[in-house]
């Protein structure tokens, strides 16, 4: 269903020049949720963005259903890709009613029955019709979210990009809205494109995942393989173990040394450390 | 390996006398923390932040700060004056801020805010003042010190930027540092850099620190004890890392709804909230 080759998105020019996706690809299969894993700066939003449009193509191609996309995109692209955006307190516009932020994409592609879809989208994303006059400041994060959500689904698109729908919320709220968004998909046969930085989300929704470092793929994996924990990258693996908490002296070996500057081991770093400590007495046991 | 309590606090609160009616962020919390990582959980609005803001005295008007028992060494922290006050915070209690991007001065470099940091709490001569916070960007290992010591805030990564301000908060040989939520800006593999630094010195220097979040996988891990929040109150305290161990709903249902790479439920439990946690 969506297909990118050999990818590639630059920024700026001359000195200023950043190569942030450096010949990407990949395949994503109707009705699959397929996730972008990365730290910051790895590239995994600007490809989101690419793809709608928000980002410079230089290099390669992306197709959507076989048909490569236009530039500008036309209104039949977006019937069919929205995008769901990280942080619901910047993606609502702060002085539009919940009704006027969900009529907007009714309006620009000229659908009939606002009022009634209008309604059943704030239902599909469990907000019931009181929320409608609200304004978005009136609502908690994962209400927001929620709103944003049926912005995105109120076309009815085939492919929703999502782009860490969940981490500006707390914990409770986020098993609310991946609860939310994985109903969402089986209900209606979505496509998705995830991008998170938290491995444990990704592998929640998505079954294939591809894992993103410097703009470039660092492995293309699935779910499965990691909770077997036998990702082929150290990249991954170090991911992994990051994601389950500070891992005290025992893992500092597991971590490479170029991450971590010169001194792996903070036992040694004694000599780091300026002289004048006033208490520099070990810890005892 | 607690041996004297550094920071007692008995029955804080803080209030908010706002237009719409009085808001009470943090609804009597007590507990002791001597040369130990203590740890904070909660989620937004649980008061977590707060409580270490009242510590320091940094509470926003119209805020109120109320407790039968203050004390930092044995220093009334609410009978102190606003000197003695001054003189303690950064000099002998520091804070971590969660954002580098926010809390540092955009106008002057990482630097000469760290000197500036240093003259205020000592009679030392910029030369001086220079050569110590050069040693902790080195502490804090930072690769190239002399870098970033002329680097401005915006100029500086975020994992950059927190390690200069923990350099720059422990300047000055604190006793004690509270870090609100140190590490949430960060990414995964430099947030573990960030957490063995702040580790590494708590042990060498025998410093008490109190690490809030709200990622309770990353502090029952890091931490000695953990207090768990909710609604401004402490829901039940833990020992180092007996996740599985949390007997409070509240405690148990924050880990279950968290999904894990080992496998999760579909779809996650989701947090059923007890109006009694909150009462």
């Amino acid at each position: 269903m969506i297909d990118i080759k050999d990818l590639s998105i630059v920024f700026g020019s001359g000195r200023l020049r950043v190569e942030a996706v450096k010949g990407l690809d990949f395949h994503v299969e109707e009705g699959e949720a397929f996730g972008l894993v990365g730290e910051s700066g790895s590239g995994k939003s600007t490809v989101l963005r690419a793809i709608c449009g928000l980002a410079p193509i230089a290099r390669g191609s992306i197709s959507i259903n076989g048909n490569k996309v236009t530039e500008p995109r036309g209104r039949q692209f977006y019937s069919t890709v929205q995008m769901v955006f990280q942080d619901p307190y910047g993606s609502l516009h702060p002085r539009q009613t919940i009704d006027r932020i969900l009529s907007e994409p009714l309006s620009i592609h000229g659908q009939r029955d606002q009022d009634l879809r209008i309604v059943a989208a704030l239902e599909e994303v469990g907000l019931g019709p009181a929320y409608r006059f609200r304004y978005p400041h009136q609502l908690s994060g994962g209400q927001r979210q929620r709103v944003a959500i049926a912005r995105a689904l109120i076309l009815n698109p085939k492919i929703v990009l999502l782009d860490e729908p969940t981490s500006a919320l707390d914990a409770s709220v986020q098993a609310e809205i991946l609860n939310l968004l994985e109903r969402l998909r089986t209900e209606r046969g979505l496509t998705y494109i995830l991008v998170s930085h938290d491995l444990a989300v990704v592998t929640h929704l998505c079954r294939r995942l591809l894992v993103m470092r410097n703009g470039e793929m660092a492995e293309l994996t699935d779910s499965s393989t990691l909770r077997r924990g036998q990702p082929a990258s150290a990249y991954t693996r170090e991911l992994i173990r990051a994601t389950q908490g500070f891992a005290r002296a025992k893992a500092l070996s597991a971590v490479p040394r170029r991450i971590c500057g010169k001194a792996a081991d903070p036992l040694n770093s004694a000599e780091h450390m300026h002289s004048g400590g006033k208490n520099t007495r070990p810890r005892s046991p | 390996m607690t041996q004297r309590s550094l920071l007692e606090v008995e029955d804080l609160r803080v209030r908010f006398h706002l237009r719409t009616g009085l808001v009470e962020a943090v609804r009597g919390v007590s507990f002791k923390v001597g040369k130990e990582r203590l740890g904070i959980v909660g989620e937004s609005g649980s008061g977590k932040s707060q409580t270490a803001r009242a510590l320091l005295g940094l509470t926003p008007p119209p805020g109120e700060v109320l407790a039968n028992r203050l004390t930092f060494d044995g220093i009334d922290l609410l009978a102190a004056s606003r000197r003695t006050l001054r003189a303690l915070r950064g000099g002998r209690m520091a804070m971590v801020m969660q954002d580098p991007k926010y809390s540092l001065n955009p106008v002057m470099t990482l630097g000469a805010q760290m000197v500036e940091t240093y003259l205020a709490h000592t009679r030392a001569g910029i030369r001086e003042a220079k050569e110590k916070a050069l040693a902790m960007l080195e502490a804090v290992r930072l690769r190239d010190p002399e870098r970033v010591f002329s680097l401005y805030p915006h100029e500086a990564s975020g994992g950059m930027g927190q390690r200069a301000m923990i350099a720059m908060m422990l300047i000055t040989d604190p006793d004690f540092l509270i870090a609100d939520e140190p590490t949430s800006a960060l990414d995964v593999t430099v947030q573990q850099e960030v957490l063995r630094i702040l580790d590494a010195l708590v042990d060498e220097r025998g410093m008490g620190l109190i690490f809030i979040s709200h990622d309770l996988r990353l502090v029952s891990s890091f931490c000695d004890r953990v207090l768990v929040m909710y609604g401004g109150k402490v829901m039940e305290e833990l020992a180092t890392g007996n996740l599985s161990d949390a007997q409070h709903p509240y405690t148990r249902g924050l880990m279950n709804c968290l999904p894990a790479i080992s496998g999760s439920a579909h779809p996650l439990p989701t947090l059923e909230r007890d109006p009694e946690w909150a009462r």
